[in-house]
């Protein structure tokens, strides 16, 4: 059995996330910070793609990287780059889509986020680059990596976009959820159900790495005050 | 080291309108009800907030200025800040929390290492915030304040967050360490008790209004204002009119009364504190019949609710408090004649 689908989805879906943790984040982070009717704004652009069918999110993807159109020609021209029908063309596609997963959990974790906190640190003379880093982070760590694992697995599944702006090259662009479709189109039921077997474990994986960090976090807690109080 | 505030604010409910100076070896209380605007002030001081007009000087280090658009970051100020919930970093351990109040780098170890020592933290370094007491949160909180070698300190409210049995120890120790703190010392709490015990002046503050800073002594003795009157404890209030003979009529008991001294410009209400009020036989000056409306037993003292010829209704109310045999003494009486003191009248004008 030819591996390639494999090796190429998770390529494409790591990649994709690890551009999407700093993106999702810098975006949560600063759009929180924004004046309301800014944020809203933003806030819908931001979360668009989650809402769409993966085919529309292709079709403005084709119009804006294919090889007539602005960014595409330029790529080609500068760098003779093709951003189509290539296998990193499926990375944009899987950013695009899983991106508000991303943003909108790290923002809920921010806007959780106690400010007196980060006010202390102010106070005690630390910077905000360093409150960021050092409070803000580990503080919101729950919610960044449960985005972080949303994104990845939605990254992983997708279909819509990716079909359009990557299609399917047996060896070249083909990633599972294409492999399953082009297999079953053409027939080969065992084939499409070995793929499915895969993705069903890579799924059950993921989720089960989740529950367990959950889990991590919901180590029994100290009580907090013995009777006595200062007695330890 | 001198700290003087005199900031404005617009917070849309309200105004805040703060103005007051404080040195060193001082603990100057803000005393107000909740939501008056002593936390504000204190995060104006801070720089977490930002004033829209005035002033904030520390000596003659200018904090912030409206005219000559000065306002330095919070960084640069030098304003120990203890919040009311302490905010400790949760994803740090007590050491690492006090060491990022050090920010000398070379000196961080030592600084942490006396902190730890001076306020009773040790075996407590590896620990993380949430497996330690309030008291001990505290502690760490003033710890990495410290650290940070702050020319003010301002504590917000720092004993509501403790369980009731921890609070007077962790006063007690509170106040040792304030004691050996240099700078000027800013303490809000709304509790008077608190004032009384820590303080040594105190700036009364109602709807975001800062009134003159007294000597804590004044506020309990000789409150000049309503709000200062209502907020040193006194039960016994009614609005008041001056007479043309020098004598006050108080408008709520039904009585005219002689104070025996002049009365303020733009009097407007007495106060009577509940344990200077003397029952006494018969008629006379300064005397009123009352009526037994409800009796309270303390552990130790009774507390007797009368009506006076004003009514039975509100501030119309007289409350006394009696040792426990002297009320068994009076039981029956009606009505029972009181004595108001005129040396213990507290004449009362309405805030500026």
């Amino acid at each position: 059995m030819d591996w390639y689908p494999l090796f190429n989805s998770l390529r494409i879906a790591a990649i994709s996330t690890f551009i999407i943790f700093f993106l999702g984040i810098f975006a949560a982070y600063y759009v929180a910070k924004l004046p309301r009717l800014v944020k809203g704004v933003l806030d819908v652009v931001l979360t668009l793609p989650l809402v769409l069918p993966p085919t529309v999110v292709g079709y403005f993807l084709l119009r804006l990287l294919g090889p007539k159109r602005v960014l595409g020609m330029w790529f080609l021209e500068v760098f003779d780059l093709r951003l189509t029908m290539v296998w990193y063309a499926a990375i944009f596609a899987s950013a695009v889509v899983a991106f508000p997963l991303m943003y909108r959990t790290a923002r809920g974790a921010f806007e959780s986020f106690d400010m007196t906190l980060a006010h202390a640190a102010r106070t005690l003379g630390r910077s905000n680059t360093w409150i960021f880093w050092r409070v803000m982070l580990p503080c919101c760590k729950q919610g960044i990596i449960a985005g972080t694992v949303l994104a990845f697995a939605r990254a992983l599944g997708e279909y819509g976009a990716t079909a359009m702006i990557a299609g399917y090259t047996p060896g070249k662009t083909a990633t599972i959820s294409t492999t399953v479709y082009q297999l079953w189109r053409t027939g080969d039921d065992a084939g499409a159900m070995k793929w499915v077997l895969v993705n069903l474990a890579i799924s059950a994986v993921v989720l089960l790495c989740v529950n367990m960090l959950e889990k991590k976090d919901r180590r029994p807690r100290r009580k907090a005050a013995p009777v006595s109080g200062e007695v330890e | 080291m001198n700290l003087s505030v005199d900031i404005h604010k617009d917070l849309g409910t309200f105004k805040l309108d703060v103005s007051f100076e404080t040195d060193s070896g001082q603990i100057t209380g803000l005393l107000g009800a909740s939501g008056c605007g002593k936390s504000m002030t204190l995060r104006c001081i801070a720089g977490i907030e930002k004033p829209d007009r005035g002033r904030i000087v520390l000596d003659d280090k200018v904090l912030f200025d409206s005219e000559q658009h000065i306002d330095l970051p919070p960084q640069k100020r030098r304003v120990g800040y203890l919040f009311q919930n302490y905010a400790l970093f949760p994803n740090m351990t007590v050491a690492q929390n006090i060491a990022v109040g050090a920010r000398d780098k070379k000196v961080r170890q030592e600084t942490v290492e006396r902190l730890v020592r001076t306020l009773y933290l040790d075996d407590q370094e590896k620990k993380y915030p949430r497996q330690l007491s309030g008291g001990q949160q505290q502690r760490v909180a003033l710890a990495r304040i410290l650290a940070s070698a702050p020319e003010v300190l301002l504590l917000d409210e720092p004993f509501s967050a403790l369980d009731s049995y921890l609070k007077w120890q962790v006063e007690l120790e509170l106040s040792d360490l304030l004691s050996a703190f240099s700078g000027p010392v800013i303490f809000v709490t709304h509790n008077r008790d608190e004032v009384q015990r820590l303080c040594q002046q105190v700036c009364v503050l109602d709807q975001g209004r800062s009134q003159s800073v007294l000597p804590v002594k004044e506020l309990f003795e000789a409150p000049r204002t309503l709000s200062a009157c209502l907020l040193s404890g006194c039960k016994n209030i009614s609005r008041a009119r001056a007479t043309a003979d020098g004598k006050v009529e108080a408008l709520d008991w039904g009585v005219t009364l002689e104070p025996g001294r002049p009365l303020p410009e733009g009097l407007s209400h007495i106060g009577m504190r509940a344990h200077y009020i003397r029952p006494v036989d018969g008629p006379g000056p300064n005397r009123l019949p009352c009526k037994v409306e409800r009796v309270v037993e303390n552990v130790f003292s009774t507390v007797v609710m009368l009506s006076t010829p004003g009514g039975s209704q509100g501030f119309s109310r007289l409350r006394i408090e009696l040792e426990k045999g002297r009320w068994s003494e009076l039981t029956g009486k009606d009505p029972l004649w009181l004595e108001l003191p005129p040396g213990d009248l507290l004449l009362l004008t309405q805030d500026r």
